[in-house]
């Protein structure tokens, strides 16, 4: 089984977190990786919010043809952090030689454009580097965005920590919301690119379960955007179609949960809006899902939440003290990052729910 | 004795010989009465007896005369094999017995000089069915628990109507959050995915016709199950055009717009819109042919619906006047659109066929979005009446045609858009719901059927020859024909009842496929749910090839 977890906090956090959040469910997973996304970051980012950061694995020919792509682009580096790893003997890991977390000023021409400009910009460019790299397997591009850093690895998630030095919290790796899961998936080859969670233009989706609409879902989100590649993983798409229903169409997060597990043609029927819902359902029936499944996303306004599948097949628990707010697939998750809360006042998100946590850590939950 | 004469039609030249046991026929007359083709009758045969009765052989001859049943020798009133004799015999002294020798396709032609026609399906048996070399084989266990058939819902529904791409949908998000309808949508309907096929009141007995329409308002009113049943070509009685009911019918237009004056007239008297409408352009069992009915069927009140006098009616192969696909298009838009305003989805029906990709991609890119629904047709469907040489040898068979459609709107990031309805073959084993399941995996939105429904309500024909003579207007059953004392042979509300349990069995059966993959809502397009151990088959279709 997988798990996966989240935090959102008012403080800065340490990755530290995020590994004592699913190392209490070790039990639960296989150990066979350690994958994390940072949201609104803090230490030596902070200053660099509004810029790109690159965050990639790679070969040393691969760091090369990166920045060279990159400088060649037109943007200008303004920052670079290389974790210090720990390579001791006897680590669990299958590590690639350079880990890279690059921030970067945008090209001249394009510093006066629009938001959406520099977000297409910004896509293209991490496509065009995923693809450069691939012969090869010269590196793993994972996200390109402000204010956003991704970390993937294969082994175990315990040595995956050490390796980086992970497990000792500092100041300098930090951010407000930190999304993580522990598991390659098992469906597909074990390919860094197919492990959650899974990153674009802002947005960040991981999910515990299995999308047995899969076919469906990625034989149609290939035509809907140039961004919808890889598919390695059948969790994709669910961040594909958060993507396409919140960015793309423009429509209110709620819908989300309307056009992936759409209500039943009997309830729409006695509904205000069936008109709207039978609309959504009919033109997005290739969206929709199947299969068990709990999904954990951020929105680019670094906005979490949480949704299960229609029969709400897999386990999700939001645990929340004054100043943090914890997602995870088990509860003694939870209890690891906030032993003093009170636990009575967790949510055990339903099957026609999304649970969302706005920055102010607010909690709300929108009923289907 | 009489002279031997060759070219004298005999039993052995017929598909089908009568076997006849004279010792136990109490000439009841049961079954002569009983046959519709007139294949058998009474005869007088004179009868020697040479007996002997004393101690010693002293041979003494007796002569009588003896009723019997015999066959009758005739190319026009021959034996279809169907049975009815056997069914009505009480001491199962007759039945009729395969001719596998027989010369019936030779001496047809030779005798009448004009081509064969018959009823029914293909009877041409070379391969296995496509569909029977597919396993459902992606079974639902630790990581994605199966459902319960019993215990969880499911959405059996399928669309019947253009499908907007959502970019497209006229969506405003509202000062509350929520999104508005600011424009107008093509209207879709949802209704169940298995759709009783069009079979005109000409084609069927008046009787049969009423028990389908029974049991689809039974279906509907009484099980809670959206089935749609289209008219044929051929139009509807005027009082079920004007009643609630039409809401349960698709109303067909074909290339003869038989039935469409008094259709066009009922229109200010409707009650209610029809389910919708279906443009037939052309039929899997005689692909390039248009519809047949002989004049042996045009009763009178088959004259009334469809305003012609009694003679052959004979649809042209192609509408007349229609051009080409986009024309077609605009037909559909100009007419059949317009005239319930833009409320009743309207479909095209074709046949399968090598070109039916481009008619496809033709219609799924009309930029109008007025297309509500691809009919494809494929070869082993079933037909009233048709010459045997389009039956046996023309059409398309319709998996890997609709395969062919789904890839191509898929290729196009179009699927769903039009949505698919598949036919042609389908239930051909009984088990409808396999085959169902089955087609939408591979695409199909929901599929349609025709001859199974005869099948269900007692029609003895099969695809191996037997009766098929839906043409005649003889039909043994009661079901393809006009005649009042052969229509009254079927009761109506058995029909009813037998169509009505067959679709409650099947929609167990369908929960029963949907259960073991996990799927709540059809497995539209869920291609990797099937696999195949047949690899050509495999390929052609893009699943999984296992062994």
């Amino acid at each position: 089984m997988c798990r996966i977890g989240a935090i959102k906090s008012l403080n800065y956090v340490h990755p530290s977190q995020a590994l004592l959040l699913m190392q209490s469910q070790q039990k639960g997973h296989d150990n066979s990786g350690f994958a994390m996304v940072m949201h609104d970051l803090g230490g030596i980012f902070e200053g660099y919010k509004h810029l790109p950061t690159l965050s990639l694995a790679c070969t040393d020919e691969g760091l090369k043809v990166a920045e060279d792509m990159l400088h060649a682009a037109g943007f200008q580096r303004v920052l670079q952090w290389v974790p210090e790893v720990n390579d001791r003997p006897g680590l669990d890991i299958n590590a690639m030689p350079n880990y890279v977390f690059e921030t970067f000023d945008y090209p001249k021409h394009i510093k006066k454009s629009s938001q959406k400009e520099k977000e297409e910009l910004l896509l293209d460019m991490r496509l065009n580097l995923r693809a450069a790299l691939e012969d090869d397997e010269m590196g793993f591009v994972y996200s390109f965005w402000p204010d956003v850093v991704t970390l993937k690895e294969i082994g175990d998630p315990r040595d995956i920590g050490t390796y980086f030095n992970l497990w000792e919290p500092d100041t300098k790796f930090t951010a407000r919301v930190i999304t993580a899961q522990c598991r390659q998936n098992t469906n597909y080859d074990i390919v860094r690119y197919a492990a959650h969670p899974f990153f674009l233009q802002g947005f960040t989706a991981l999910a515990n379960g299995e999308n047995t609409f899969y076919q469906k879902n990625k034989e149609f989100q290939r035509k809907l955007h140039r961004g919808y590649i890889g598919f390695e993983s059948d969790s994709q798409c669910f961040l594909y179609s958060l993507h396409y229903v919140h960015r793309q169409l423009g429509w209110p997060l709620s819908y989300y949960k309307h056009v992936i597990t759409p209500l039943p043609f009997e309830e729409i029927g006695h509904r205000d809006d069936a008109q709207e819902l039978q609309a959504i359902r009919q033109s997005l029936s290739h969206l929709e899902i199947n299969g068990p499944n709990t999904i954990i996303g951020v929105l680019p306004d670094n906005t979490l939440f949480t949704c299960c599948d229609a029969k709400k097949l897999r386990p999700i628990v939001v645990g929340r003290s004054s100043d943090t707010v914890v997602f995870s697939s088990e509860v003694c998750g939870i209890n690891e990052i906030l032993p003093d809360r009170d636990w009575e006042t967790d949510i055990y998100p339903n099957e026609r729910e999304i649970v969302v946590i706005d920055n102010n850590l607010e909690v709300q939950r929108w009923k289907q | 004795m009489e002279t031997m004469k060759i070219h004298d039609i005999t039993p052995n030249d017929l598909p089908w010989k009568i076997r006849y046991d004279a010792s136990r026929c109490t000439l009841c007359g049961s079954c002569v009465a009983a046959c519709s083709f007139r294949a058998i009758a009474p005869k007088v045969e004179r009868r020697r007896m040479v007996f002997s009765e004393g101690d010693f052989p002293e041979p003494k001859t007796r002569f009588s005369a003896v009723p019997v049943i015999r066959q009758v020798h005739s190319i026009k009133n021959y034996c279809r094999g169907c049975g009815i004799c056997e069914k009505v015999c009480p001491n199962d002294a007759i039945g009729p017995l395969r001719n596998v020798d027989n010369r019936h396709s030779i001496v047809t032609r030779c005798l009448a000089g004009d081509s064969v026609k018959r009823g029914g399906r293909k009877n041409l048996e070379s391969t296995s069915r496509t569909l029977d070399r597919l396993r459902v084989g992606r079974i639902s266990q630790m990581t994605d628990p199966s459902l319960d058939a019993q215990r969880h819902t499911f959405d059996l529904l399928a669309p019947f109507g253009r499908i907007l791409p959502p970019g497209k949908l006229p969506f405003a998000v509202g000062a509350d959050g929520k999104l508005q309808t600011t424009g107008q949508s093509p209207p879709v309907r949802w209704i169940y995915p298995v759709i009783i096929g069009d079979m005109s009141i000409g084609a069927l007995s008046w009787r049969m016709w009423e028990g389908v329409a029974m049991a689809v308002a039974y279906l509907n009113e009484e099980c809670g199950l959206p089935v749609r049943m289209c008219s044929g070509e051929g139009g509807v009685p005027v009082r079920l055009l004007k009643s609630k009911y039409l809401k349960y019918m698709i109303l067909q237009i074909a290339s003869g717009h038989f039935g469409w004056n008094r259709i066009l007239k009922a229109m200010p008297h409707m009650t209610e819109d029809p389910a919708g409408m279906l443009i037939k352009i052309g039929q899997g069992a005689k692909p390039g042919d248009g519809g047949l009915l002989m004049a042996q069927k045009v009763a009178e009140h088959i004259q009334a619906i469809r305003g012609v006098p009694k003679a052959d009616l004979l649809s042209p192969p192609n509408h007349q006047g229609l051009y080409s696909i986009e024309e077609s298009v605009q037909k559909m838009f100009l007419s059949m659109n317009a005239a319930f305003k833009f409320r009743v989805p309207v479909a095209i029906k074709v046949a399968a066929s090598a070109t039916s990709v481009s008619v496809f991609n033709n219609l799924v890119r009309d930029p109008y979005n007025i297309v509500g629904g691809f009919f494809l047709d494929g070869i082993d469907g079933g037909t009233g009446a048709a010459h045997e040489v389009s039956l046996d040898h023309t059409g398309h068979p319709i998996v890997s045609k609709l395969r062919d459609c789904y890839l191509a709107a898929v290729t196009q990031g179009r699927q769903g858009q039009i949505p698919l309805w598949a036919a042609g073959g389908l239930g051909k084993t009984g088990d409808l719901a396999a085959d169902a399941f089955k087609m939408m995996c591979l695409g199909a939105n929901g599929v349609f059927t025709g001859k199974l429904i005869l099948q269900m309500a007692g029609c003895v024909g099969n695809d191996m020859g037997r009766c098929n003579a839906c043409n005649t207007g003889l039909c043994p059953a009661g079901i393809t024909t006009q005649e009042p004392a052969l229509a009254h042979r079927l009761d109506p509300e058995k029909v009813a009842q037998n169509i009505v349990n067959y679709y409650l069995a099947m929609d167990q059966e369908l929960k029963k496929l949907m259960a073991p993959i996990g799927n709540s809502s059809l497995p539209v397009g869920r291609s990797d749910a099937l696999v195949s151990t047949d690899r050509a088959v495999a390929e052609r279709l893009q699943i999984q090839y296992v062994c």
